[in-house]
C-alpha cells in the first residue's frame, strides 16, 4: 500500500508486536467482543515481548512504518517469568536513542496488555493511530529507496 | 521456488461479511511463491480440512497457509491437517483475518486490504519456515517428595499407590510435620495423633516409599522428567538397623535443652525422638547439645544401649538420586513475636502462641493435657485469645489473612470449655472467617454450646498483674473500653512461609511470592503447578491452609506428577533456542538473561590453519528451553535463533507487513 504522504488524506501504518500469551490474546479478545480499532493496525505475533529486537523495530521504520508498539503481559505476568522486565530496559533505551535520531518518541511505544484486556487493546491501538495521524508521515527513518 | 498454498476461511459470515473473500483470494494467489489459493465457508470443517489435504498432495504444497480465525484457536487443527498429507505441521502458518481483522473493523475496503496485508505477511513467514521436529525425552519413573507434614505423606503416598516409587525427604528426625503437633482438629475435633500416626506408619510400611528423615536436599539440577538431586543424610548418631527404640539411651542422658516439638515449654535430652509417636522410631543425638561432642567427654548412651546402636563417629551420607517429578511440601512458619511487645509474650510465661496452647492442651504435651498456666501449673479460669496479631498487619506483620486462625482459636475455646467447665473464653477479633464446610456451624457452637464471649475490637495492651494479666482493649460493638483479669492470653500469631522458602527455592528453580510463599504456575488454573516443569506444589508452603485444602492439594499434586510418570517419554516443543556455533563469540549474555537455565557453557575443539583451538561457546537446552526468545535479542552477533521465530523470518514478516 504506497503511503500517501500528502498530510490531509494522511492515514499511518502502524505495527504492534504482541507476546503470544497476554497482549496477542487480548487482542483476541478485542475482536470476540466485538470492539474496533483502526485497520491501521497490523499485528505481528512473537512468543514473548522478550523476543522482540531493536532491529526489528528499526526495520518496521525503515520500511515506511509510522509507528510501532510493542505489547507484553504486565510486569510481574510475563509468561516466562522475567521476560518482559528485559524488554522494558531495552526499550527504554531504544526509545532514548530514537529520540537521539531525532525521532519523535511518541511514534515507539510500549503498553502491557493483559489477555482479559480487550478494551485496553482496543484503546491503545486507538489512541496511538491517533497520536500518530496527528504527528504525520514517518520521514526520518523511512528509505529513501 | 517454494509451492505455497493459501486457504481463506469465510467463518460462515464471520468474516465475509467485512472482507471480500474472492478479492483476497486474488491477490493472495499472486503473493511470491503462492501456487495455489482457495476459500471455503468453513475451513476447520471436515470438508474445509480435506480441501487442505487434497490440495497439498496433488499440488504438491510444500507451505500452508491459513487465513481464519487465530492461531490460539485452530493452530493445532490445521497443523493436524498438514500432518495428515503427509507435511510437517512447522510449515503451516495462520493469517488471523477474523479476531485481528473482520471482527475489529467496519469498512470492507480497510478490512479487506488489511486482511491481505496479513496473508501477505503469513505467505512470507511460512517461505521461511522449516521443518520441526518434536523431540522425545525419557522420563526418569521416580517422584522426591520434600516435606513430610500432612501435605507431603499425602502427596508420596498417593504417587506410591498408583505404582511408583518415592523417596520422602524430611529435616527433622520424624516426619509428620505441623499437624502432630496439634491435639485436636476443627470442625470435627477428632484427634490429630488418631488420624495422623496411621498415615505416618503408612508411610514407613509402604514397599514403594523411601524415606529420608533428618534429611536434606541440596541440590537439584536437570530438568522435567529427568531431575538429579543430591540429598545429604545427616548423621543420626544412631544406628538405623540396629536401634529398637527401647528409649533408654534418653532416659540415661545427662544434657537437657528446650524441646522444639513443645514449642521449648519443656526440656528434652540431647539424645531424642521428638514425639512418642514418631516415626522412624529411632533417636537422634543433637551433637549441638551432646557432651560428648561438645566436650568429649560422657558415652552414656553407648554403654546404656543394649543393642550397641549408638555410633558417634557416623558420619553424614550424601546420595545422588534421580527422579521424574518433584512435590514440594515444606509448610510453613509461626511469625515471630518480638514486635508485639504490648501483648507481654515472653516477658510473662501465661502469655502464650496458638501452637503452645496446642502443645498444653495436648495429652502427650507437657502437662499430659491438664492444661495448667506454665507460672504456677494451676487451671486457668479465664482466658483470652487475641486473633490476627501480625495477620492483616502491613506495618509491623502481614498484610493477608492467616486463614486458620479463626477456626483454631474457636476450637482452642471450645477445649478450654471441655477441660474446665466453669472457664470462660473472651476472644478478640477484627472479622470472624469461617467460610468452610461446617465452619460457620464450629464456630456458632463455641459461642452458643460453649459460651465463648467474641469482642469485636482490639487489645491495647496486656500488663502482668500479680498473678494475674489484665488485657485492656476495646469493645467496638458497644463502643466501651474493656478491661479483663485473664488467667492466660493466647495470641493468633500470623502463619508466614519457612524462613528458608527463597533458598530453597532457588535450589529448585521455582519463584515465590512477595511473602516467600512458592508460587503456583497459574493461580485459578494450575494451583498445584510450579512454573519450573515437573515440580508441584503441596500445603502450607504455598499459602495459609488448613488440612483439608493440604490434603486435597497433596492429592492434585500427586495427580499431576503421577500423569508425568505414567509416560515413557515427554514429546517437547520445538520451538526452542539453537546456538550457530561458528558465530558464537561466547560472550554468554545470553545466560544472564534465561529465566530457566537453560543456556550453559561449552567448551569445543575446532581447526584453524592446521591448529587445535579451544574455544567457550553457548549450548541450549532443549528440554530446559521453553521457547520466550529472550537469547536471541541478547545474543550481539546474532548466533543465537529461536526456531519457529527466527530472526529471518521475523524481518520477513515486518517487510511484507509494511509493503
Ligand atoms: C495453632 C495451630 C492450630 C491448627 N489447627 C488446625 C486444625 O484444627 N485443623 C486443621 O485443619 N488445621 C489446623 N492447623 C493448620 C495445619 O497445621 C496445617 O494445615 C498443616 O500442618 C499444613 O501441612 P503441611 O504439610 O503443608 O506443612 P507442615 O505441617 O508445616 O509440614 C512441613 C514439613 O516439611 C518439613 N520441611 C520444611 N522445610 C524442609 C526442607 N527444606 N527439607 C525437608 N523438609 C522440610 C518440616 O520439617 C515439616 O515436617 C493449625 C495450625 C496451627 C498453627
Ligand atoms: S510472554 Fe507476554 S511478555 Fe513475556
Amino acid at each position: 500500500m504506497p503511503v500517501n504522504l500528502k498530510l490531509q488524506s494522511f492515514e499511518p501504518l502502524i505495527i504492534a508486536f504482541c507476546c503470544n500469551w497476554c497482549s496477542y490474546a487480548g487482542g483476541d479478545l478485542a475482536g470476540t467482543s466485538r470492539m474496533t480499532y483502526p485497520a491501521n493496525v497490523r499485528v505481528i505475533r512473537v512468543p514473548c515481548s522478550s523476543r522482540v529486537s531493536s532491529n526489528f523495530i528499526l526495520r518496521a521504520f525503515q520500511r515506511g512504518a509510522d509507528g510501532v508498539v510493542v505489547a507484553g503481559c504486565h510486569p510481574g505476568d510475563c509468561h516466562y517469568t522475567s521476560g518482559n522486565y528485559f524488554a522494558r530496559r531495552r526499550f527504554l533505551l531504544l526509545q532514548r536513542f530514537l529520540e537521539f535520531l531525532g525521532m519523535e518518541p511518541e511514534r515507539f511505544q510500549v503498553h502491557w496488555i493483559s489477555a482479559s484486556e480487550g478494551n485496553r487493546f482496543a484503546a491503545v491501538m486507538t489512541e496511538t493511530t491517533d497520536k500518530i495521524r496527528a504527528l504525520g508521515p514517518n520521514r526520518k527513518l523511512r528509505d529513501t529507496r | 521456488m517454494r509451492r505455497i498454498g493459501v486457504f481463506i476461511c469465510w467463518c460462515g459470515t464471520n468474516i465475509a461479511n467485512t472482507v471480500n473473500i474472492e478479492g483476497v483470494t486474488e491477490a493472495a494467489g499472486k503473493m511470491p511463491s503462492v501456487i495455489y489459493a482457495d476459500n471455503y465457508k468453513y475451513m476447520c470443517s471436515e470438508i474445509g480440512q480435506s480441501m487442505i489435504k487434497e490440495a497439498i498432495i496433488k499440488e504438491k504444497l510444500d507451505r500452508v497457509v491459513v487465513a481464519a480465525c487465530s492461531p490460539r484457536m485452530h493452530e493445532l487443527t490445521f497443523f493436524k491437517t498438514a500432518a495428515a498429507a503427509g507435511l510437517n505441521p512447522y510449515l503451516v502458518e495462520i493469517a488471523n483475518i477474523r479476531e485481528h481483522c473482520s471482527w475489529v473493523h467496519k469498512d470492507k475496503q480497510e478490512a479487506t486490504g488489511k486482511a491481505i496485508a496479513l496473508i501477505r505477511t503469513a505467505v512470507a513467514k511460512a517461505a521461511r519456515n522449516k521443518e520441526l521436529w518434536a523431540t522425545q525425552i525419557p522420563v526418569e519413573c521416580r517422584a522426591l517428595v520434600i516435606g513430610g507434614g500432612i501435605g507431603g505423606i499425602q502427596a508420596a503416598l498417593d504417587i506410591a499407590d498408583a505404582g511408583f516409587e518415592v523417596d520422602l525427604v524430611e529435616r527433622t528426625p520424624s516426619i509428620g510435620g505441623r499437624m502432630a503437633q496439634l491435639d485436636k482438629t476443627f470442625p470435627t475435633l477428632d484427634c490429630s495423633a488418631c488420624i495422623l500416626t496411621p498415615k505416618m506408619v503408612e508411610v514407613a510400611s509402604h514397599h514403594n516409599i523411601t524415606l529420608y528423615t533428618f534429611s536434606e536436599v541440596e541440590k537439584v539440577d536437570g530438568f522435567v522428567g529427568n531431575f538429579e538431586a543430591t540429598i545429604r543424610k545427616k548423621a543420626r548418631s544412631i544406628d538405623l538397623e540396629k536401634c529398637t527404640g527401647c528409649g533408654i539411651c534418653w532416659e540415661k542422658c545427662p544434657s537437657r535443652v528446650k524441646s522444639e516439638f513443645d514449642e521449648a515449654l519443656v526440656m528434652r535430652k540431647a539424645v531424642y525422638v521428638p514425639f512418642p509417636q514418631a516415626v522412624p522410631n529411632v533417636p537422634v543425638i543433637d551433637r549441638a547439645s551432646c557432651r560428648r561432642f561438645t566436650r568429649e567427654k560422657c558415652g552414656i548412651c553407648r554403654k546404656a544401649c543394649p543393642a550397641g546402636a549408638v555410633n558417634y563417629d557416623q558420619e553424614d551420607e550424601v546420595l545422588q538420586k534421580k527422579y521424574g517429578a518433584i512435590v514440594v511440601a515444606t509448610g510453613f512458619d509461626i511469625l515471630d513475636l518480638d514486635d508485639f511487645g504490648e501483648f507481654s509474650y515472653g516477658k510473662h510465661p501465661d502469655v502464650l502462641t496458638s501452637l503452645e496452647f496446642e502443645r498444653l492442651v495436648n495429652s502427650s504435651g507437657p502437662t499430659g493435657g491438664r492444661l495448667l498456666r506454665p507460672s504456677d501449673q494451676s487451671p486457668p479460669k479465664n482466658v483470652v485469645f487475641i486473633q490476627c496479631v501480625g495477620s492483616r498487619d502491613k506495618s509491623r506483620g502481614k498484610p493477608y489473612c492467616s486463614k486458620i486462625c479463626c477456626m483454631y482459636s474457636a476450637k482452642h475455646a471450645i477445649l478450654l470449655r471441655e477441660k474446665y467447665p466453669e472457664a470462660q473464653a473472651y476472644v478478640f477479633y477484627i472479622d470472624i472467617r469461617t467460610a468452610g464446610k461446617d465452619f460457620e456451624e464450629f464456630h456458632r457452637r463455641a459461642v452458643e454450646e460453649y459460651g465463648a464471649l467474641y469482642l469485636k475490637g482490639s487489645v491495647g495492651k496486656v500488663f502482668p498483674d500479680g498473678d494475674k494479666l489484665l488485657v485492656k482493649g476495646v469493645d467496638s460493638l458497644s463502643g466501651h473500653a474493656v478491661e479483663i483479669e485473664a488467667d492466660m492470653v493466647v495470641l493468633a500469631a500470623a502463619i508466614k512461609a519457612k524462613s528458608d522458602a527463597p533458598q530453597l527455592a532457588r535450589l529448585l528453580g521455582i519463584s515465590t511470592d512477595t511473602h516467600s510463599f512458592f508460587t503456583e504456575a497459574h493461580p485459578k488454573l494450575r494451583p498445584v503447578e510450579a512454573h519450573t516443569a515437573g515440580i508441584f506444589l503441596a500445603g502450607a508452603c504455598q499459602g495459609p491452609k488448613d488440612i483439608p485444602e493440604t490434603v486435597s492439594q497433596a492429592s492434585g499434586a500427586a495427580a499431576k506428577a503421577i500423569i508425568l510418570l505414567s509416560k515413557d517419554n515427554l514429546l517437547s516443543n520445538p520451538c526452542v533456542s539453537e546456538v550457530n556455533e561458528s558465530l558464537c563469540t561466547g560472550c554468554l549474555s545470553c545466560i544472564k538473561v534465561c529465566p530457566y537455565g537453560a543456556v550453559a557453557e561449552k567448551t569445543i575443539e575446532e581447526k584453524i590453519h592446521g591448529k587445535a583451538l579451544k574455544r567457550r561457546v553457548a549450548e541450549v537446552n532443549e528440554a530446559l528451553c521453553q521457547g520466550c526468545g529472550s537469547c536471541t535479542v541478547s545474543c550481539r552477533p546474532g548466533a543465537v535463533n529461536l526456531k519457529g521465530f527466527t530472526n529471518e523470518q521475523i524481518m520477513a514478516e515486518v517487510d511484507a507487513i509494511c509493503l
